[in-house]
């Protein structure tokens, strides 16, 4: 995306160097940089586990499409697909930001769990089943989320606890709330046809609301990490939090508001689950913490923090859902669909990681020969060449 | 006269470690000042303390001859001194230009800077210029700062520390990861910097190093400043005798 404007920048910045720095370096390095920097938009791509992971899920539905035929490429289908894959989408943005900053977020299933109880509670004891009763589910539902989230981020950034511990703490201690606020009973609020209709029967251009709900959260959430300060500062954090604090960014504060929106997210999931469902299912997210990472780890995030897409995420979301959708329809056992997932998720990290270190093998490489030109001879474009191929 | 940034009598103590012991600094508008001394002698402390990222028990910092407060790294950063860490402190998935501006990214114009966009064009503009007033060996602006070598990496934390800081930079051991080629070129740098009247502080252990780029230098040994010497005219015994205490050379007491 960023690649159109920065050819033009370049070569004029190249144009203002060749009039005033020693002739023979520039000759040597304006020839080189747009070269360098065609290569670099390949080279990028390709390096990206990103663009890998969504070829693997071409191919995925191109098998799935040859064998299912017409059930399974159909407008319908991939609907549905898109359909299931909403809540986990919308926990999907906030989790990409928590690991990108190294950090892990496994009580997003047992917060959403509590936002939905706190909600339905709320929903179900007021009367009326219209706008005035779906917008207070909505803000209890958020703040709800939002007040986990805030828990999470105090404990994590303050109190330095490790994030593994600190939510896997709070995903015992949501889940275990939502069921003492209830006694164990799932809240059905049928009668609140606002939200119910809406996220069964409302479509925009024939395509569920629910789904542009989602899109649109996963697009600002993108838009949030990939082009703004905060996006910036959360993959700071997790390339190297003390480099970081030292140029003077409230780490704390970073962390903080990621986990706070990461639980406000769980609240926003938990309106689209009742409105979806038109019921509370308590012991029904026992594994959407897993699901959730699973697909930001697939999508190319890196568990040790610093590297990650949104769009990474969401092709991570689709890998599971269209395996799921296609084994039922070619007549597989949809078990297998686990034991997949499985294969691509150790696949996927492992292709990456020995990516990632022959890149490290080439970076060594490359030194050398661009230490010894250091004296600028000639060779304009043959190194940035070099250096960018060595990194697949 | 007045130094840009002096020290008198600064003191701490880690536990029973006394690590600054009434130790004194000063350096010029547009010198190289070497910080020199044995491990433990207190150098890193120094630049804590004159950075903002140390407490002190006792003493005072002018800058500008005005008695200042360093209680925050952002106190020093607003004066316009700026640190080099030894270990860089560079984020290594980023690139050099989003390093360069890490904290202090360029907001895009109008409502979209309000909303936390960047004008990364720009930024990458004026990462490029750096670069190049260093004579930069930094070719790609684009690529993750982790895959570059370590001559790349280095000039990208002093390009950093030169465009911000406007009154005193301080390099801590600069070049102890680089090799020849590069190295000069960071000497260089330093002397290039010091042209635009801006005051360097270089801590090194490369005493032939030291003795061929700073204007003076000044030793310290057990947490004190126990010497300081012109740089021109200085042996190499000299330092290693002051460093080691078998010379006692300090006339300048606070």
């Amino acid at each position: 995306m960023t690649n159109t404007p920065a050819a033009p920048d370049l070569s004029k910045s190249d144009a203002g160097r060749r009039s005033s720095a020693p002739p023979v370096t520039e000759n040597g390095d304006g020839a080189a940089d747009p070269d360098h920097h065609n290569e670099s938009i390949w080279a990028r791509l390709r390096s990206r586990q990103t663009t890998w992971i969504f070829l693997v899920l071409v191919v995925i539905v191109a098998f799935f499409a040859i064998k299912g035929g017409d059930r399974f490429a159909s407008t319908g289908n991939f609907l549905l697909i898109a359909q299931n894959l909403v809540v986990l989408a919308v926990l999907g943005v906030g989790m990409t930001f928590v690991i990108v900053t190294s950090g892990i977020d496994l009580s997003i299933g047992s917060v959403m769990v509590f936002a939905s109880v706190v909600s339905a509670k709320t929903m179900a004891a007021m009367d009326g089943s219209g706008g005035t009763v779906v917008l207070v589910g909505i803000l209890t539902a958020i703040a709800s989320g939002a007040v986990w989230g805030w828990i999470n981020g105090i404990l994590v950034a303050k109190a330095k606890i490790p994030p593994l511990i600190v939510t896997l703490g709070t995903l015992s201690a949501a889940l275990g709330l939502a069921q003492v606020i209830t006694s164990g009973n799932n809240i059905s609020i049928m009668k609140v046809t606002g939200l119910t209709d809406f996220g069964i029967y409302q479509r925009i251009l024939g395509i569920p609301a629910l789904v542009w709900v989602a899109l649109v959260i996963v697009v600002i959430g993108g838009i949030v990490l990939h082009k703004t300060k905060f996006g910036r500062y959360t993959y700071a954090i997790g390339s190297n939090e003390e480099a970081a604090r030292r140029v003077g960014i409230n780490v704390d504060r970073q962390l903080i508001l990621i986990y706070l929106y990461t639980g406000a997210l769980a609240g926003v999931g938990a309106v689209m689950y009742l409105a979806q469902f038109g019921t509370t299912t308590i012991a029904g997210a026992t594994l959407t913490n897993l699901n959730v990472i699973t697909a930001v780890v697939i999508g190319g995030t890196s568990i040790f923090g610093g590297i990650g897409t949104m769009f990474g995420t969401v092709v991570g979301l689709f890998i599971p859902a269209v395996l799921q959708s296609g084994l039922v329809i070619i007549g597989v056992q949809s078990f297998w669909q686990s034991v997949a997932v499985g294969v691509v998720l150790i696949a996927a990290v492992w292709v990456d990681h020995s990516r990632r270190a022959a890149a490290l093998r080439g970076a060594k490489k490359k030194s050398t020969p661009r230490r010894k030109g250091r004296s600028r001879d000639s060779n304009p474009s043959s190194t940035p060449a070099t250096s960018s191929s060595t990194q697949q | 006269m007045t130094p840009i940034l002096e020290a008198r009598g600064l003191s701490r103590s880690f536990g029973s470690v006394r690590a600054l012991d009434e130790a004194d600094f000063d350096v010029e508008e547009g010198e190289v000042v070497a910080l020199i001394g044995d491990n433990g002698a207190g150098k890193s402390t120094m630049v804590k303390a004159m950075s903002g990222n140390l407490a002190l028990d006792s003493g005072t910092v002018l800058f500008d001859g005005r008695q200042v407060a360093l209680t925050h790294p952002s106190d020093a950063t607003r004066l316009g001194i700026e640190v080099v860490y030894q270990d860089l402190a560079l984020a290594p998935h980023l690139d050099p230009t989003q390093n360069m501006f890490l904290g202090r990214e360029i907001a895009a114009p109008g409502l979209l800077g309000w909303f936390g966009f960047m004008n990364n064009k720009e930024m990458r503009r004026k990462a490029r210029q750096s670069f190049n007033d260093l004579g930069g060996t930094v070719r790609s602006l684009t690529s993750p700062v982790g895959n570059m070598s370590g001559g790349q990496r280095q000039q990208i934390a002093i390009a950093r520390a030169i465009a911000w800081a406007n009154r005193v930079v301080f390099l801590d051991e600069p070049t102890a990861a680089l090799g020849v080629v590069q190295t000069r070129n960071v000497l260089e740098a330093i002397k290039r910097v010091r042209d635009t009247g801006i005051a360097v502080v270089l801590i090194s252990h490369s005493m032939p190093e030291v003795m061929e780029v700073a204007d003076r230098i000044q030793v310290m040994r057990l947490g004190r400043r126990v010497a300081t010497f012109k740089g021109a005219d200085t042996t190499m015994e000299q330092l290693v005798g002051a460093m080691t205490g078998a010379l006692e050379t300090e006339g300048q007491s606070s």
